[in-house]
């Protein structure tokens, strides 16, 4: 049972229009590698936020470590603003087991206290883990367990999902 | 024969030499290394991965800035870390290596990291110790420094991105020095097309040329043209007998000074591993100049080390 899947950038266009409001000049992007960082460009380009975008890669804060030992290709996170007293919108493709969540709220706070900190994700595939949430959801889908759902860039740099065994 | 780095997967287990190493191990180090730079450079300059890991430190031989950087690169990662200074400890007593290595395993070690005046004493204790525990050869004898060998292969990529057009020459006591081997099987690992090692002839170890590399005894040739001289330290306290006649003479024919730089490519970098005998392998006024790097090597040094050893514990 394959679910359809919803076209990422017509969801894109609904998170543009669901955090515009929400947006000040103390607001910070922040993606989360790989597929988050492709839809926090599109967003801080749509949103024109002031603040640079921000990057994570939290390979160096997985919880699984010890069971899969360090990703083979780990990404510099950047954060090229000063995160203390900011309003961060951490900004991820799929929100799952909110494990990766939790390891780049840890990264985050490493850098410093933001007074906030939200979740903008494309889709929410439920089965959480952690007690997790997204403020901002594309669209909310069900995937069975064990399938992978991530997001990546066709050969024309559209966004699409796609739906791994 | 297996590498007996590798475990059954192809992946780094222990590190005890580059030689016979895979690139793309060194390269999945050196990209590695990259993301931690960006770590030591924040304010809080530590990431959880191995919280909860013993990393004993396991120096039989006495060298604090080698030591002092593996202790950086394991707190850095939230590991514990132990300081074994064995030149004075139960060695003396009588205990032998594999003894010692038995009882800090009994005590629950995760990863030891080995200097050893010895050859080959790290592969010993790794070809010894249980499956789960992990080895980094800080130095044995004149054998191999690997993850010095990395940090300045680091550097250089930092500095040239490119090592396929590079002319890189190696310059001092290169027969003492492990340093220059390990980043001589590096370099070519990686494709440098012109190795060049320049120093007297009492100082350059014989069949060094097998290795590929170009040997010159007259520094002003050798370093013609070079994008990048390593300068080596002249370790007086390994010299036996009269290899040399002194440090002033060697000076004069080795030392690097700002006008002998000046044959090599104007954006030449200098590197050296430390600690400088400043007069000696090099001139004060060389070792302060712009085209040293030798600050930045310390610095990369740590992440390398973090890399390496957040590679060999997850594997």
């Amino acid at each position: 049972m394959t679910p359809a899947l919803p076209d990422p950038e017509t969801l894109c266009a609904g998170l543009v229009r669901e955090l515009k409001p929400h947006i000040t000049a103390d607001t910070a992007l922040v993606g989360i590698h790989t597929g988050g960082v492709w839809l926090a460009e599109r967003l801080h380009a749509a949103l024109g936020i002031a603040l640079p975008l921000g990057l994570l890669d939290i390979s160096f804060y997985r919880d699984d470590f010890d069971k899969t030992g360090l990703h083979p290709q780990i990404k510099p996170t950047q954060i090229p603003f000063e995160v203390d007293g900011r309003h961060i919108v951490l900004v991820d493709d799929v929100l799952y087991t909110g494990r990766t969540v939790r390891g780049a709220m840890n990264e985050l706070f490493d850098y410093g206290r933001p007074a906030s900190i939200s979740l903008a994700v494309l889709i929410d595939r439920g089965g959480r883990e952690l007690p997790v949430a997204a403020q901002y959801v594309g669209a909310r889908l069900e995937v069975p367990s064990g399938r992978m759902l991530v997001l990546d860039l066709d050969e024309n740099g559209k966004l699409r999902l796609k739906l791994d065994a | 024969m297996r590498n007996p780095q590798l475990n059954d997967e192809g992946e780094l287990r222990h590190l005890l030499t580059i030689e016979g190493l895979p690139r793309e191990i060194l390269t999945h180090i050196l990209d590695t290394a990259t993301s931690f730079v960006g770590v030591t450079a924040r304010e809080v300059k530590k990431v959880p991965l191995l919280r909860g890991k013993s990393v004993f430190n396991l120096f039989f031989e006495p060298s604090t800035r080698t030591r002092t950087t593996f202790e950086i690169a394991a707190k850095r990662l939230s590991a514990d870390v132990i300081n074994l200074n064995i030149a004075v400890s139960s060695h003396t007593k009588g205990e032998t290596l594999l003894d010692t290595v038995d009882n800090l395993s009994a005590m629950h070690a995760d990863m030891f990291v080995v200097r050893h005046a010895q050859s080959g004493a790290p592969h010993l204790i790794a070809s010894h110790v249980a499956s789960h525990l992990h080895v980094i050869n800080a130095g044995d004898g004149r054998h191999a420094h690997p993850t010095q060998g990395l940090l300045d292969l680091y550097t250089i990529r930092h500095y040239k991105k490119d090592f396929t057009r590079l002319s890189v020459a190696i310059v001092g006591d290169v027969l003492h020095s492990r340093v220059a081997r390990s980043l001589i099987h590096a370099l070519t690992l990686m494709g440098t097309p012109d190795l060049r090692v320049i120093g007297p002839m009492t100082l350059i170890p014989a069949g060094v040329d097998k290795l590929g590399v170009t040997v010159f005894h007259d520094l002003e040739r050798g370093l013609r043209d070079v994008d990048v001289v390593v300068m080596l330290r002249l370790q007086s306290e390994r010299m036996r007998g009269a290899l040399l006649p002194s440090a002033q003479e060697f000076f004069k024919y080795y030392g690097l000074t700002q006008e002998k730089l000046a044959l090599a490519k104007p954006d030449a970098i200098v590197m050296h591993p430390g600690p400088m005998n400043r007069g000696v392998e090099i001139d004060s006024a060389v070792a302060d100049g712009s085209h040293a790097v030798i600050l930045p090597q310390v610095t990369f040094g740590i992440a390398v080390r973090m890399a390496v050893m957040s590679i060999l514990a997850g594997n």
